[in-house]
C-alpha cells in the first residue's frame, strides 16, 4: 500500500572541529544545497523540510527549527523536527521517508546538523537529573563498561578495537568531506595514544564535529537528477527503555528487532552475502564487532573474528563504514544521517575514491541513548 | 503545481479513539515527568480497555529546555514501558505534531494504532527566559526579548490595525474563563465579567493580566485507530478528515504579525471551508492570538470558539495543542458537535500552525 520512496540528492558539508566562518543556518543550506543541485531541483519544488539534530543544549539553541525554517526554504511549507537522541539523523530520514511512501508528499528536503563547536557536547550530556543515573563524563564513560562486558563474552583480543579506529581512518581518507584525515595513523599510533574511558583510546573514539548532512526524498512520478535513484527497500525504528534488570545492552532486543523488521521488509535473510555495504553507527571502535553480531552479520562472539579477518575492510566482503564513519567525522545531530547518506551515495554510484564497485543493497544504520533507540534503512538500485 | 491547487487526495480515516490529560497545575512538585505522565497514559488506554501491546507506533512530544538536560523524552518512556522494543519517536514540538507524524504512518496502512503523548513541566525553570532561546540565536536570543512582549507587540499591531481593541481581548479572557468553569482539568476557571477585566494592570502594554495564558505544568495523550480497529475501539468514531500544518518566517519584521497565512494556508489544506464548523479549539495562548486564528481559519459568529476555555485556561507547554484535538474530538463524541477544527501553535507570534479538522458520523 506504501508509495515507493527514493532518494534523489545528497548533500554534505566539510566537516571540521570548527566551522567559525559560518553560521548554523549557512550550515544546514551549505548541505540542502548540494542536495538540491543533486537532484536538480530548487527550493520551490520542495514540499516540505524535516529536520533533525540531537539535544538542543548541544548548540544553546531552543527548537532550533524555527529560526532555520527561512534558511531552509521552509516558509509557507510543513517543517518537522525530529530529536530521538544519537539515532536521529536516521530517524529523521525516515520520517521525512514516509511523507513520501505515505503519499501526501511528493518532494521532501531532510537535513540534520550539529555545531558542536559552540558548545560542549560532553559536558552538555553530563548535566545531573534528579532520580536518573549520572552519565558522568560523556558517552564514552556511558558505553566502556559495555564494552569491556563484550570483550569478556567473546573473548574478543584487545587489539580488535584498534583495528577499526585505523581501518576507519584509513577509509576517511578517501572521502574529501570527512573531519579526520590521519594518513599516518596505525596500530601503534593507536595504542600510544591517551587512555580516556579504559578500554577506550582517544584514537578509538569519534571526534567532536560541526557539519550537515542533507538528502532529497521523491516518489516514484517525482524522479530527477544525474544520479540514478537509490530506493528504500524498508527502513524501521525500534526503542527499548534506558534500564530495567535483565537489559542486555551490549547486544539491545531494540537493535536485534530493528534489523529483522527491516530485513523482513527487503527480503533479506543472509545480511552478510546479500548486502554489499553497510554504514553503521560506530562512535567507539569496539561496537563494529557488536554490531555485527547485533544486525546479524554474523553467530554471536564472532563478530571481532570478521573485523580481524577483514571482512569489514575496504576490499573485504562485507565494507563497513567506507565514508570513514562517526569516527572520522561527528556532528552528532547529522552522525546518523550521514551513514544513511553514504549508503545513498553507493548505491547510486556516486562516492567517488570510497566507491565500492558494484553496490546493489546496501544498508544504513543509526542508534542512539543508551544504545537503545535504532533507526535503520535498507537502500536498492532495483525498484522495490 | 502547487498543492493548494491539486484536489485533496482521499487520506485513509484515522481516528482520535481515547484522550487524556493530567490535571493542569500551576506548580507540580510532588511529581517528575514520567510520573505526571504514566496516570495519563494509563488512563488513555483503560478508556477503551486496551493496553501498549494493542499498540503499532509511539510518537511522542516534548522539550529539554523544560528539564533544563538533554534528553527529556528518553526517561518518559518508563511511563509507557517499551518493552519487548517498540516502533517509537520523538518531536521537539508540540504533541499536535507527534500526532501528526503517528496520522503520516497510519496512511501506509501498516499499522492500525499509535499512542501519542506530549508533557512538560514549566515550573521548574522561568519560562520567559527560557522562550527567549528559542529565538534566532545570532541577532534576537542575546537581546533577551521575553515571549509576553513579542505578543504585546503583535497585539497592538493588531490594534493599529484597526483589527481589535482591548475591550475584545477582555471579553475573549472573560468567556475562556468562564467556560473553563465546565472544565475540570482547567487551571484558570472563573466567573469575571470583561468589564471587571478592564481594570487589570498591564504586564506588557496592550495586554493586561488577563490577556496573558497562565504558567502550567501538565502531560495529555491520545489513541489514534484506523481500520476495524476505529470502530472496536468506539462505537461513534471521530475521525480526521483534514491535516496540514505550515510555517512562517523567523524575524518578526519580516512578518505582518496581525494575519496567519500559515493557520489560513493550513486551514486550506486540510479543508477547513468544506463543511460547517461547530466547535473550534484554537491555540491561543495570548487572547488576542484567537482574532487572528479566528480570521485565517475564516470561522464565523456561529462557531463555539475553545469550550475547553483553551490556553487561557490551562497552557501545558508542548502539550496544549494536543489537548485542543483531544478536546476537539470530545465534543463530536459527546454529540455536542458534528464537525470541528482543532489547531497548534509554536513559535514567537503563531509562527508555525497546525490544523486538524475532526467529523464525527
Amino acid at each position: 500500500m506504501a508509495e515507493r520512496c527514493a532518494v534523489i540528492g545528497v548533500g554534505q558539508t566539510h566537516h571540521k572541529a570548527k566551522r567559525d566562518d559560518i553560521s548554523i543556518a549557512g550550515l544546514v543550506r551549505e548541505a540542502a544545497k548540494m542536495a538540491l543541485a543533486d537532484a536538480d531541483l530548487t527550493w520551490s519544488d520542495i514540499d516540505a523540510v524535516v529536520i533533525g539534530k540531537a539535544p538542543d543544549m548541544f548548540e544553546g539553541s531552543m527548537m532550533p527549527e524555527l529560526y532555520l525554517a527561512p534558511a531552509l526554504g521552509a516558509v509557507g511549507k510543513p517543517m518537522f523536527r525530529v530529536h530521538t537522541a544519537g539515532s536521529v539523523g536516521g530517524s529523521t530520514s525516515i520520517v521525512a521517508a514516509h511523507l513520501i511512501s505515505s503519499g501526501i508528499h511528493q518532494r521532501v528536503l531532510t537535513v540534520a546538523y550539529e555545531k558542536q563547536s559552540d558548545s560542549d557536547a560532553m559536558w552538555a550530556l553530563s548535566v545531573p537529573q534528579p532520580f536518573a543515573a549520572p552519565l558522568l563524563a560523556g558517552a564514552g564513560g556511558y558505553f566502556a563498561p559495555h564494552i569491556r562486558a563484550y570483550m569478556r563474552r567473546s573473548g574478543a583480543p584487545e587489539y580488535i578495537g584498534r583495528m577499526v579506529a585505523v581501518k576507519d581512518r584509513l577509509n576517511a581518507i578517501r572521502n574529501p568531506y570527512a573531519h579526520l584525515h590521519l594518513p599516518d595513523i596505525d596500530m601503534k599510533t593507536v595504542e600510544d595514544s591517551m587512555m580516556l574511558w579504559d578500554p577506550l583510546r582517544y584514537l578509538e573514539a569519534c571526534p567532536s564535529s560541526d557539519g550537515a548532512a542533507a538528502m532529497v526524498l521523491a516518489a516514484e512520478d517525482s524522479v530527477s537528477g544525474g544520479y540514478p535513484p537509490a530506493w528504500i527497500h524498508g527502513m524501521a525504528m525500534r526503542s527499548e527503555p534506558t534500564m530495567f534488570a535483565g537489559r542486555d545492552q551490549v547486544n539491545p532486543q531494540a537493535g536485534r528487532d530493528c534489523s529483522a523488521d527491516v530485513y523482513a521488509q527487503a527480503g533479506i535473510t543472509n545480511p552478510r552475502a546479500e548486502i554489499d555495504v553497510a554504514e553503521v553507527y560506530v562512535p567507539f571502535s569496539w561496537y563494529e564487532p557488536m554490531w555485527l553480531e547485533n544486525l546479524g552479520f554474523c553467530d554471536l562472539g564472532d563478530g571481532w573474528k570478521l573485523t580481524e579477518a577483514g571482512a569489514t575492510a575496504f576490499d573485504g566482503d562485507i565494507p563497513w563504514n567506507t565514508s570513514g564513519g562517526v569516527l572520522s567525522s561527528n556532528p552528532i545531530g547529522a552522525s546518523g544521517m550521514l551513514r544513511f547518506l553514504e549508503v545513498a551515495m553507493q548505491v547510486r554510484g556516486q562516492a567517488g575514491e570510497h566507491q565500492i564497485d558494484g553496490v546493489s543493497r546496501a544498508l544504513g544504520q543509526a542508534y542512539g541513548g543508551g544504545s537503545q533507540f535504532f533507526s535503520m534503512w535498507v537502500l536498492g538500485a532495483d525498484k522495490p | 503545481m502547487s498543492a493548494a491547487k491539486r484536489k485533496r487526495p482521499v487520506r485513509r480515516p484515522v481516528s482520535i479513539a481515547s484522550f487524556a490529560q493530567s490535571d493542569n497545575v500551576r506548580r507540580e512538585n510532588e511529581r517528575n515527568e514520567v510520573e505526571m505522565l504514566q496516570p495519563v497514559v494509563a488512563e488513555v488506554f483503560a478508556n477503551i480497555g486496551i493496553d501498549k501491546d494493542d499498540i503499532g507506533f509511539i510518537c511522542s512530544g516534548s522539550t529539554d529546555y523544560l528539564i533544563g538536560g538533554p534528553f527529556s523524552f528518553v526517561t518518559a518512556l518508563d511511563a509507557v514501558g517499551v518493552w519487548p522494543p517498540r516502533a517509537e519517536s520523538h518531536v521537539e514540538m508540540d504533541g499536535a505534531w507527534a500526532l501528526y507524524e503517528a496520522w503520516v504512518l497510519l496512511q501506509e496502512g501498516e499499522i492500525d494504532s499509535a499512542l501519542v503523548y506530549s508533557f512538560g513541566r514549566s515550573s521548574p525553570g522561568n519560562l520567559q527566559e527560557i522562550l527567549a532561546l528559542q529565538l534566532d540565536p545570532y541577532y534576537l536570543a542575546p537581546l533577551w526579548p521575553d515571549p509576553v512582549s513579542l505578543a504585546a507587540l503583535q497585539a497592538r499591531a493588531l490594534i493599529d490595525a484597526g483589527k481589535a481593541t482591548e475591550e475584545d481581548f477582555a471579553a475573549i479572557a472573560s468567556r475562556s474563563r468562564k467556560d473553563a468553569l465546565g472544565n475540570p482539568k482547567a487551571q484558570v476557571a472563573n466567573d469575571t465579567p470583561a468589564g471587571s477585566l478592564m481594570k487589570d494592570d498591564y504586564v506588557v502594554s496592550p495586554l493586561r493580566r488577563h490577556a496573558l495564558p497562565p504558567i502550567t505544568d501538565g502531560a495529555a495523550a491520545i489513541v489514534l485507530a484506523a481500520g476495524d480497529r476505529a470502530r472496536e475501539w468506539s462505537d461513534t468514531p471521530v475521525w480526521i478528515s483534514g491535516f496540514d500544518h505550515r510555517i512562517e518566517t523567523h524575524s518578526l519584521g519580516a512578518r505582518d504579525l496581525t494575519s496567519s497565512p500559515s493557520t489560513a494556508k493550513a486551514g486550506e489544506v486540510a479543508g477547513v471551508a468544506d463543511g460547517s464548523i461547530d466547535v473550534a479549539e484554537l491555540h491561543a495562548p495570548y487572547a488576542h492570538q484567537e482574532i487572528i486564528l479566528k480570521d485565517a481559519l475564516g470561522l464565523g459568529n456561529g462557531v463555539s470558539i475553545n469550550p475547553s476555555g483553551g490556553a487561557l485556561a490551562a497552557n501545558p507547554m508542548m502539550s496544549a495543542g494536543l489537548i485542543r484535538i483531544g478536546e476537539a474530538a470530545a465534543r463530536i463524541a459527546s454529540g455536542e458537535a458534528g464537525r470541528a477544527v482543532a489547531h497548534a501553535t509554536s513559535g514567537p507570534c503563531l509562527q508555525q500552525n497546525l490544523v486538524c479538522v475532526l467529523e464525527g458520523e
